[in-house]
Formats: C-alpha cells, sequence, structure tokens
C-alpha cells in the first residue's frame, strides 16, 4: 500500500520536497520577523509620552498614571497594569487595577509627569512652589511659573556641574601624586627632597579641593531649597526639590508635536547621557562608547593577526599532516563556547600577562592591581582571540577560492611571491576576508559571557577614553550594551521598571549588529563587481 | 622510399637547448632524456597526443614547475649558454626573458591598461610616459589596440575571450621578453579568435622565438618553422615543419600526423 503511494507521480516528481523545503525557509521567516517584531513594537514606543489616567477605585482609593498593559482573563476579568510611580509614597510603583472595581476614569489635563534624578517618575498634581532663592515673577498661572522656576534653575546646576569637573581634576591630579609619592617609597627613599615638595603639593591640593566642596554643599543647599509641592491622586503631598527634577510635563495637555519633541529629546538623552537610577532610566552613552571601543579595539588587533595567519596556510605552509590538522584545529576554535574563551582570558591575560605587568612597570601600586583585573584591553584580547579563527577561515577560503592560472600568469611576468600576494591575490580575496571578518564582528558585538570575567560593569566611573592623561585607559573597567540587557533585565532590583530599557538596549544592539551585516552586504557586492572574475 | 634523413636535426642558430632533459614527478617519471636545441626568431611547434609532456616542457623552459612539490629535474637547459637550473640563475630574471601566454586566458582583475603594464609595475618601472608607450605597442602588436583604444581603463573582464587571450599576448610582450612560451592558446577559443591568433603569432614571427604547444596538427603546420614530436614524454623526431609533416623519419610521427592514434 505504501509503496503504492510512494510510486505515484506525485511523489514521484519531488512536489512534496519543495513544499517542505519551502515550509523550512518560512517558518525561519516567521521566527526571525516575530522577534524583530516583539524588539522593535516594544522599544520604539518606549519614549513615547503616554497618557496619564487618574482611577477612582470603588474603595475610595485613587491612582494617577500610565496603563502598560491591559490582560484579559475568565478569573479575573478585565486588568490594567498601571505604572503609578511615586516610588516614594508606594511600596511598589506597578498596580494591578481590575476593571470591575473602577469606579471612574478621566485623564486631567493638569496631571504631571516629573522625570526626577531619584526616586523614578513621580504622577500627581501642582500644588504650591516654595522658591527661596530664585526670583520668578508671580503669575495666576502655577505651572507656567514652576517650568519658569526650572528653567531659572539652570545657571546655578551648570556652577555645580562646574565645581563638579574641577573637583575630578583635582582627583585625578592627587592620584597622580600619589602614584609618584608610592613609587618612591616603593624604592626607599622617602628622604628624597622631592617627597616633601610632593607632600606640600598634595597637601595644598587636599585644601583646594575640601574648598571646592565645601562650596560645592553651600551651593547645593542653596538650591535645594527650591521646592515644589505635588499632591497624588489620593491627595497626599510630596515635596520635591527642584533640582531632582530633570523633565516635567503634562502628556494629557499636549499636541502630537510637543510628545514628538519630548520624544525626540529623549532619544537624543539615550545616545549621550550617563544612566541613571541603577540603569533604568537615563541614557546609554557609556555602554554605547564601550561597546564600539570594544568592537574596534578589537579588530586592530584581531583582523591583521587572522589575515596574516589565513596567508601563511594557505600560501607559504607546506600542506601535509601538520597544516590538515592546524586547520582542523582552527575551524574547531571557532566552535569553543565562548565562556570558555572568557576564562582562558581571565587566567592568561589579566592573571598570567596583567599580574606580570603590574610587578613590572606598577610594583608601587601593588597589592591594588592595575593590569591585573579586568579591563577593556583583555576584554578586547579575548574577543580578538575568539573571532581570529572566523578571519582565518575567510582568509583562507577567500585565497583559496581564486583560480590558480592567475598566480600562474603573475609568476609568469616575473613576480615574486610577495607581490603577487598584495597585487593580485590580496585585492581578490578582499571582499571575502572582509564578510568574513564583518560577520565576525558583529558575533562579538553581541557576545556578553566572556566579558562578564574579563572587564565589563554595570556602571563604570570613567569612559576608557577621556581628557586625562595618558588619555587612553585600556585598564579601565567598561560598560557595555549586551551586558546592560543582562543586568537591568535580570538583576535589576525593579524588572518591572527596568522593562523598558531592556527593550531599547536590545534594540540598540540589534541596530547595531544589522548596520555592520548590511554594510558587510553593500561592500561585498562592490568588491565582487570590481574583482569579479567572467568567463565566457 | 625510406628517409635517410635524422629524426632530430641540429641547429646553427638556438636560443634553448635541451641536453638530456629528464623530470620526475616523485616516483613517475615524465620526461626522458629529451636533447634538441629550438632555434632563435623562429616559431617551434610541440605537438603530441594528450599527456606527452609538451606541456610539461615549456614549463621548464621558464620555470614555471619550481612551484609543484616533489619535483625533480636533471640534466640541463641551456638560455643562451647558461643553464636555467643553475643556481645563482635568478628566476625572476628568467621569467622576464622568457614570458608565457597559457591555455586558459586570465586578465588581472585590473584595467586593461594595468593589465598591460603589470611587468612593468612589479619591475619598478611607474613612468607614465613609458607606460603609456608600452600600452600602445605592445596592444598594437597584440592587434587590440583599435578594439580597446578607448577604454584602457575600463576593467578587463568585459573583454571578449579572444580579445582576452590577445591582452594576455600583449601583457607578455609588455616586458620585451626573448622567447614566449604558449601553452595551446587557442583550444578555448572560437575559429575566428583561432585565425586572429594564429594572424598574431605569425605576425610576431622573426621578433621573438615562440615555443607553442597545440593539439591541431594544421595549427602546427600553418604557423610553424619547426616542429618537434614527443610521445610518451621522448622526443621521437623535429625539424622544420615542412619535412616534419610530408616526409616524417619516424613511423611514430608518420601515425601521429595522419591521425591513426592520438
Amino acid at each position: 500500500m505504501l509503496k503504492k503511494i510512494l510510486k505515484n507521480k506525485y511523489w514521484q516528481d519531488g512536489e512534496p520536497f519543495v513544499w517542505a523545503t519551502g515550509a523550512a525557509l518560512t517558518l525561519i521567516l516567521v521566527l526571525t520577523f516575530a522577534l524583530l517584531f516583539v524588539i522593535v513594537k516594544n522599544g520604539i514606543a518606549v519614549y513615547w509620552p503616554a497618557d496619564l489616567v487618574h482611577f477612582e477605585m470603588e474603595d475610595g482609593s485613587a491612582y494617577l498614571g500610565e496603563v502598560v498593559q491591559t490582560t484579559d482573563d475568565e478569573q479575573a476579568g478585565i486588568r490594567h497594569q498601571v505604572k503609578i510611580g511615586n516610588r516614594d509614597l508606594y511600596p511598589l510603583d506597578f498596580k494591578w487595577l481590575t476593571e470591575a472595581h473602577i469606579q471612574q476614569k478621566t485623564a486631567p489635563r493638569e496631571a504631571v509627569l516629573l522625570e526626577r534624578s531619584a526616586y523614578g517618575n513621580f504622577y500627581g498634581y501642582l500644588a504650591g512652589l516654595e522658591l527661596p532663592s530664585l526670583e520668578v515673577p508671580a503669575t495666576d498661572n502655577p505651572w507656567a511659573r514652576f517650568k519658569s522656576a526650572l528653567a531659572a534653575l539652570g545657571p546655578g546646576l551648570e556652577e555645580l556641574q562646574d565645581i563638579q569637573a574641577e573637583l575630578s581634576t583635582l582627583n585625578a591630579q592627587v592620584e597622580r601624586l600619589d602614584g609618584k609619592i608610592a613609587k618612591l617609597v616603593y624604592h626607599d627613599k622617602e628622604a628624597d627632597p622631592q617627597m616633601a615638595a610632593l607632600q606640600r603639593r598634595k597637601e595644598s591640593l587636599s585644601q583646594e579641593f575640601q574648598a571646592h566642596v565645601s562650596r560645592y554643599e553651600v551651593r547645593e543647599r542653596d538650591l535645594m531649597a527650591n521646592t515644589a509641592l505635588f499632591e497624588d491622586a489620593g491627595g497626599r503631598q510630596q515635596t520635591i526639590a527642584l533640582m531632582s527634577v530633570i523633565r516635567a510635563y503634562r502628556p494629557n495637555d499636549m499636541s502630537p508635536v510637543a510628545k514628538t519633541g519630548i520624544y525626540l529629546r529623549k532619544v537624543w538623552e539615550l545616545f549621550t547621557a550617563e544612566p541613571r537610577e541603577s540603569n533604568t532610566e537615563g541614557g546609554l552613552f557609556p555602554a554605547i562608547f564601550g561597546t564600539i571601543m570594544l568592537i574596534f579595539i578589537m579588530s586592530i588587533l584581531s583582523f591583521p593577526l587572522g589575515v596574516l595567519a589565513g596567508i601563511y596556510l594557505r600560501e607559504y605552509a607546506r600542506e601535509g599532516l601538520l597544516v590538515r590538522l592546524v586547520r582542523i584545529a582552527v575551524n574547531n576554535l571557532a566552535g569553543i563556547p565562548s565562556i570558555v574563551y572568557g576564562i582562558f582570558g581571565l587566567a592568561f591575560f589579566v592573571y598570567g600577562i596583567g599580574s606580570s605587568i603590574d610587578q613590572l612597570f606598577f610594583p608601587e601600586q601593588l597589592p591594588t592591581p592595575t593590569f591585573g583585573t579586568g579591563g577593556i584591553l583583555w576584554a578586547s584580547l579575548t574577543l580578538g582571540l575568539l573571532t581570529v579563527p572566523v578571519v582565518i577561515v575567510a582568509t583562507e577560503e577567500a585565497l583559496g577560492a581564486i583560480p590558480s592560472g592567475l598566480r600562474e600568469s603573475s609568476f609568469a611576468l616575473g613576480s615574486t611571491k610577495l607581490q603577487t600576494l598584495t597585487r593580485i591575490l590580496l585585492p581578490m580575496a578582499s571582499p571575502g576576508i572582509l564578510t568574513g571578518f564583518i560577520l565576525a564582528m558583529a558575533r562579538a558585538a553581541g557576545e556578553v559571557a566572556p566579558l562578564m570575567i574579563t572587564g565589563v560593569v554595570k556602571l563604570a566611573p570613567a569612559l576608557p577614553l577621556d581628557a586625562t592623561f595618558p588619555f587612553l585607559h585600556l585598564d579601565r573597567k567598561f560598560m557595555h550594551l549586551g551586558f546592560h540587557i543582562y543586568d537591568i533585565g535580570f538583576q535589576s532590583p525593579n524588572v518591572e521598571a527596568a522593562k523598558p530599557m531592556v527593550f531599547v538596549t536590545t534594540l540598540l544592539l540589534l541596530a547595531i549588529v544589522i548596520t555592520m551585516t548590511s554594510s558587510a552586504i553593500v561592500l561585498r557586492s562592490r568588491m565582487k563587481k570590481k574583482f569579479a572574475i567572467t568567463n565566457d | 622510399m625510406k628517409n635517410t634523413e635524422q629524426a632530430i636535426i641540429t641547429i646553427d642558430d638556438a636560443i634553448v637547448q635541451a641536453d638530456n632533459l629528464s623530470l620526475f614527478y616523485g616516483e613517475a617519471q615524465a620526461l626522458f632524456d629529451i636533447s634538441f636545441a629550438i632555434p632563435r626568431h623562429q616559431v617551434t611547434a610541440l605537438i603530441g597526443p594528450s599527456g606527452c609532456g609538451k606541456s610539461t616542457f615549456i614549463r621548464c623552459i621558464n620555470r614555471m614547475n619550481d612551484l609543484i612539490d616533489g619535483l625533480r629535474i636533471t640534466g640541463s637547459i641551456k638560455l643562451d649558454d647558461r643553464n636555467i637550473f643553475d643556481r645563482a640563475v635568478d628566476v625572476i630574471d628568467l621569467r622576464r626573458r622568457v614570458g608565457m601566454v597559457f591555455q586558459k586566458s586570465n586578465p588581472f582583475t585590473k584595467s586593461i591598461y594595468e593589465n598591460v603594464i603589470f611587468g612593468m609595475r612589479i619591475a619598478g618601472i611607474n613612468e607614465k610616459p613609458i607606460l603609456d608607450e608600452t600600452v600602445e605597442k605592445s596592444l598594437r602588436r597584440a592587434a587590440l589596440w583599435n578594439e580597446v583604444k578607448d577604454r584602457l581603463h575600463e576593467s578587463a573582464m568585459g573583454l571578449s575571450g579572444g580579445q582576452m587571450q590577445r591582452l594576455c599576448i600583449a601583457r607578455a610582450i609588455a616586458v620585451s621578453p626573448e622567447i614566449i612560451l604558449m601553452d595551446e592558446p587557442c583550444s578555448a577559443l572560437d575559429p575566428r579568435s583561432t585565425a586572429h591568433i594564429e594572424d598574431l603569432i605569425r605576425d610576431l614571427n622573426g621578433e621573438y622565438t615562440i615555443i607553442i604547444v597545440t593539439h591541431n596538427m594544421q595549427q602546427a603546420s600553418r604557423i610553424s618553422d619547426y616542429t618537434a614530436f614527443l610521445y610518451e614524454g621522448e622526443l621521437i623526431e623535429f625539424g622544420p615543419t615542412n619535412r616534419v609533416f610530408t616526409v616524417p623519419v619516424k613511423k611514430a610521427t608518420e601515425d601521429y600526423i595522419t591521425g591513426r592514434f592520438g
């Protein structure tokens, strides 16, 4: 019976096979687009100012906030998850409200959303202003007065920032002096006249530092005194220092144009500002910077290394058992789990090379490690190790794909091996090499596991590249988008509040990877056009 | 009628002289004791069935075989009385004197212009007037100038098969070699392009020494002055083309030419 069915013309023609191949491709496409859709949908809407809804409940309580999601199940009926914020007043900043228990829903125009530097968002109504150190003309419109008070705060905040910048410069100078002093102590030159000079200098710097600190404190106290009184939905009052308000707006009273303005400003903040509120708010600049710099250093290290090794394997090494074994080893290296690379990086780079560097060049700093701890250099080297096999294989295959006739013609014209390589083979192999390399880069950009033990941190105090000497600080720890996703998504104390940021970070990382791969495709097609061999 | 002439004639004005040349790929011997002289400024055709060692032999003359692992050569080839297998011989220099055109046309993925002057560039010649002049001269010599003079800086990949092969000849002439080796240069071309290349070879005759490997008996008789017949790695007969094709000394040559085998 079965035999008869299989003998059927329909099976013989392979029609079912065509369907199976098509179905497999469709399944993959559906999964990919579903993933992209979820990330894009959730990521793009995060910064759009949602309307604030005022809920009056049957039991007399009232809530104000943004509806995050609405569910409908048979037991509980329709329920809304509302972000009510006000972490300084309530134990939880999210609340589930059952539709059946809601008496009234309104969208009051005067409902205010405050983005604050601490305690997250505040949702409430403006009740009063206390401005002892700001001169803001009184008007009938308290909201307008509040806004102009916020604007009037600007110069004071800038002054504080300036003092902070001076403080960090002083701090760096003191640290350098400490280093010099430690060096002298280490070499038993405490009696050196230089020592006394250094100590005096440090003393005067410390005094200057203290003076700045007290100036900062005075100014800060002064500004902190300017407060606004807010009422939450239930009428509880909360005094909020104007200084802690980053942005204040009334979403229910805004036109789409004004909302777009807020949206764009927040996107700009995402790219340029530092994170706040244990990374759940604010920008991602240090993480973007860290990710790009990591990939950059990794490329500088691994690209030449991989290409050179690939050239040797294909062009110079004599084909034999040893070369075959090396080739198998290289191919297998590409398949080793990345965490293993991380452990190797920790043992070899951090504890091995890093500790040796510390003992040789920074002995006075010990036991505080300089290079003997995770840092961007070691993380880049570890990722480089991870991508090198891919580059080697890509180089080898690209070189191997060039017809041998071209090599022979080049040699027959009297060129040396090196000339043949640089003038004929490498230009022709470059599309293949670059494609392989950029794909490896995309993989490295998304890699998290090996970074976690070689230098990534959830919050880095300083960028690995800045204005203080020697500008490039390869020993510094850094932030990374991939680790950021893991950290805020799974290690955050307030997972619900961090969720939007997880989507935004994922979207950003995805955008970086897609940009890199599509540039690889463009590059490849361009170079293929230039170096393609056509035969008729 | 019995032909009383020598099977392998001697040449007075020889440019290449092979003496007892044997060649081994590992254990397998490919050439057996080949000794003959190739006349200067003449076209010499190497004929014989597939696998007889024609290509292997001409690849010895510019030492292309150096690239093959496990290859061993005994005997000598003298180019102007100097053994090219001598340690002191610079293989780069040798290859500038002995150009080569391959069976499959293989222009580089560069412009027509850059293809022609590739040999000069790697020799370190970069003066534009000299390069321009060489390009025109070589392309004219290869009968390609009129077809490509307006698109010298376009990719050579846009040329037809026949044009590509003529470009390869121009590329070989550009470095002014004394000898041009041609390894079945027409076997991948259509009859029209083949005729074109054959005209070109006749035209180059007298100025260069050309050694051409061919499968095509008519072609050998049309274009060559001398013909060598190789069979199973041995040189069977060498003499003026007219004589080899009309009154061959050896039975094997006659059988091959008349199409009884091969």
